[in-house]
């Protein structure tokens, strides 16, 4: 808000390009295709497997995001003088320490802490 | 008025909601409403209120706002600091059969309250304070990037103190200890309103919180004046960005982990209940994902002012900047692969002990370099025993024993020793007594003659400072004792007699500390009566090296009339070498936000949201929440946010100060 700062406000998107139309529809078209497509797998069943389905979707969400990030939200990796890049790419360091990590962590936790849990199951 | 209608408007607030039954708390009550009452009747009678409401409450100034951060923190700090020293009085005399004089209902939250006050209310406000207040000036900026979400940000930190506070006098406040671990804080087990109190007041604040993390990141990023590369910001501007950092990226977790306790309790989800698939073991995992990043969040802006004292009061560049800078930025990512440490004990196998074990070992060695660049600065240099720098060396001494005791704990069968006793209590408060608030005392004294144009009192500091430093050894090392011989935490009566010489050698520390605390309070009153004395015309008291003393102290509310032009590290430095000189004339206007009220409606609807939430008073949530929506969309149409402080305004505003310098000069 400081005066110096006015000054640059024609300027102030550091690069990030401005969608197009093109741009929009194409990032609209690939999210809708996205969606539609985990939605059809899990209603007609199209995979027996439970398991596989779910990593399916997973991936498709990871695809979504970077959809959105480059379509809608216009990031590349030189966006921002190259801030953009960098905090996604901090983000996703820890995304995957915090996810990974819990995972390995209740692992962990599910199979000491609970070893009665399987013979409480076959209690009358 | 039918049971119905009293049920819908009070919810489950009742009259016997109201802790009247407990002696203590209605003696508290009685202190607090007259203590309150006396200061809401001076502001009337000096006619304060509308001065206050211009120029402090609605202010976007980040000056006024890391003041009133300040004065948060230390009137949180009061609160904080009674509960302490009323559990160290109660295990001093809780022996021999003695109950003490507190009840278990009440000591519960007692140690609760300690702890939630001292991180959240106390270390939060007093660190963002410092950031606010210092980092636009250490970088040559006017204001932060967003002056209202500051504002903001502000009034929400104190909507969550006001509810703790609420908890004292109207209810009860949680009985789970600070981290609320369910099932013990769920439904079940804990249906008063209690954990609604914990999980409302922190959310409240979280939302302050993380917005000014946002907007300090932006600030620093975008905000820097010409020439100021990342590589020649000042050290404190660094660990600050890091720690802010650091609060955008984990204070999200902090809020969805509460998010799920609160449906857990509200609507019947089964997040982290004992059945229908609940994991209470979750929620430890994920709040210690936000709580180990939050100790660091505490610490690395004071490992910032550390290194400025260092540096100005050794009159010496900084010993190594490069690697305090990579130093601080590895802490921050290694912040985040340790938090099972909190929870060794919890079932984890030997391969994720040994993997978090080993994580926090490493972290010690960047917190050591930055110990022997602190050293190695001092080495040599022509150092200055003022205030911040004893406080800086009381510091090294008292942090190095609390990080090697921390090195103990790390390692996992030694924990399944140590866990939950007072050696852990003393590990901690080691760390945060002897880190973070030595530091914020540092802090404090440096930056206090930029704050106001006068220093503060050394006679009373060093009181203070003794009182502290001795009150910490005594009331921390007989906690170390006790852990060792197995004594647990949260214990309310003892059996065994032989214990007692230690809780009372600390009740005696608590003792000193409360004297140090009062000392402080002195100082500053001594320090406003005799301000003539202390006055400080020049902004450069301390002979510094950064930025802020380029500036009038009090620095005007564009802090500087002119964008500096940075060459080097230690900017102001190279500018006193390379004789600078005070541009006196060919001001412009200057491009100002103007203040506004809406920080301070929002968060006073949001309080009124919480009260809603904890009571199930439904209709008063209900409307808090449109109005505080409707609040926020329209402020979002107020097109009257900035002006221009005309050129002659300050062209006269430095004149003033080149008439004082020319007297200084003088006169000297």
């Amino acid at each position: 808000m400081s005066a110096h700062d006015h000054a640059g406000h024609d300027h102030a998107h550091g690069g990030a390009a401005h969608g197009s139309l093109k741009g929009y529809l194409i990032g609209f078209f690939l999210s809708v295709i996205l969606t539609a497509i985990p939605f059809w797998m899990v209603m007609t069943g199209a995979i027996d497997n439970k398991q596989a389905t779910a990593i399916i979707i997973m991936a498709f969400a990871v695809v979504q995001i970077v959809v959105h990030m480059i379509f809608f939200l216009h990031m590349n990796p030189a966006s921002e003088g190259g801030w953009s890049m960098l905090a996604l790419i901090f983000t996703v360091i820890l995304v995957v320490i915090v996810l990974s990590g819990s995972l390995w962590v209740m692992y962990h936790l599910n199979a000491n802490m609970m070893p009665g849990l399987h013979e409480m199951q076959q209690m009358p | 008025m039918p049971e119905t209608l009293t049920k819908f408007i009070f919810g489950r607030l009742t009259l016997e909601s109201l802790p009247l039954h407990e002696p203590i708390v209605v003696g508290t009550f009685i202190v607090v409403a007259l203590g309150g009452l006396a200061v809401l009747a001076a502001i009337t009678y000096f006619k304060l209120w509308g001065y206050l409401w211009r120029e402090w409450f609605t202010s976007v100034d980040h000056k006024k706002i890391g003041v009133m951060y300040m004065v948060l923190g230390l009137v949180m700090l009061l609160r904080g600091f009674s509960d302490a020293i009323m559990m160290r009085l109660q295990q001093a005399i809780a022996f021999n059969g003695s109950e003490g004089y507190l009840n278990a209902h009440h000591y519960d939250q007692i140690f609760t309250a300690h702890g939630v006050i001292m991180i959240f209310f106390v270390a939060m406000p007093f660190v963002t304070g410092l950031m606010n207040f210092v980092v636009p000036l250490q970088i040559g900026a006017r204001d932060v990037s967003f002056p209202f979400l500051n504002n903001f940000s502000f009034w929400m930190t104190v909507g969550g103190a006001i509810l703790v506070m609420a908890s004292l006098f109207v209810g009860e406040f949680a009985r789970t200890g600070w981290l609320a671990y369910p099932p013990l804080s769920g439904i079940n087990y804990s249906p008063d309103v209690g954990v609604d109190y914990y999980i409302w007041a922190l959310q409240v604040a979280g939302v302050g919180t993380t917005l000014s993390g946002i907007n300090l990141i932006c600030t620093i990023i975008k905000m820097r004046a010409p020439g100021m590369t990342m590589m020649r910001m000042p050290v404190f501007t660094w660990t600050s960005l890091c720690t802010n950092v650091l609060i955008v990226a984990s204070f999200p977790v902090l809020t969805a982990v509460l998010t799920l306790l609160a449906l857990d309790r509200y609507v019947g989800t089964n997040f982290f209940t004992n059945d229908f698939g609940g994991n209470p073991m979750m929620y430890v995992n994920l709040i210690w994902i936000w709580g180990h990043p939050e100790v660091y969040i505490l610490i690395l802006p004071l490992f910032g002012v550390f290194s400025e004292v260092t540096s100005t009061f050794s009159g010496k560049r900084l010993f190594g900047y490069t690697s305090m800078v990579y130093a601080t930025v590895v802490i921050t990512i290694l912040s985040y692969l340790v938090w099972l440490h909190h929870f060794f004990t919890m079932g984890s196998g030997a391969s994720v002990n040994s993997f978090f074990g080993i994580t926090t070992m490493i972290i010690s060695i960047p917190t050591g370099a930055k110990m022997f660049n602190w050293l190695f600065t001092m080495y040599r240099g022509r150092i200055r025993f003022e205030l911040p720098m004893m406080w800086t060396v009381a510091f090294m001494l008292t942090f190095v024993v609390g990080g090697m005791t921390g090195v103990l704990l790390a390692v996992p069968p030694a924990d399944f020793v140590l866990h939950n006793s007072l050696f852990l209590i003393a590990h901690f408060h080691n760390v945060i007594i002897g880190g973070v608030l030595f530091g914020l005392f540092a802090g404090i004294a440096y930056w206090w003659p930029k704050a106001f144009g006068f220093r503060l009192d050394p006679f009373w500091g060093k009181v203070s400072f003794w009182c502290w430093v001795l009150g910490f050894w005594f009331a921390f090392m007989p906690l170390y004792i006790l852990g060792l011989m197995g004594v647990t935490r949260r214990m309310r009566v003892f059996d065994d007699p032989s214990l007692q010489i230690w809780f009372v050698i600390a009740a005696f520390g608590a003792v000193l500390i409360a004297c140090g605390i009062a000392a402080f309070l002195v100082q500053i009153f001594v320090s406003i009566r005799k301000r003539a004395e202390l006055v400080d015309v020049t902004g450069d008291p301390w002979d510094g090296r950064t930025l802020e003393w380029s500036t009038s102290s009090p620095p005007p509310a564009y802090n500087f009339a002119f964008t500096p032009i940075i060459r080097d590290n230690d900017a102001w430095w190279d500018m006193k070498k390379a004789g600078y000189r005070r541009p006196l004339s060919g001001f412009k206007p200057i491009h100002m936000p103007k203040n506004t009220g809406t920080g301070v409606v929002l968060a006073v609807f949001s309080v009124a949201l919480g009260f809603g939430l904890i009571w199930y008073m439904w209709w008063l949530a209900a409307l808090s929440f449109v109005c505080l929506i409707a609040t926020a969309i329209g402020h979002t149409f107020n097109y009257h946010r900035d002006f221009d402080i005309p050129a002659a305004e300050v062209a006269q505003t430095e004149e003033v100060r080149t008439a004082l310098l020319a007297a200084q000069g003088a006169r000297a």
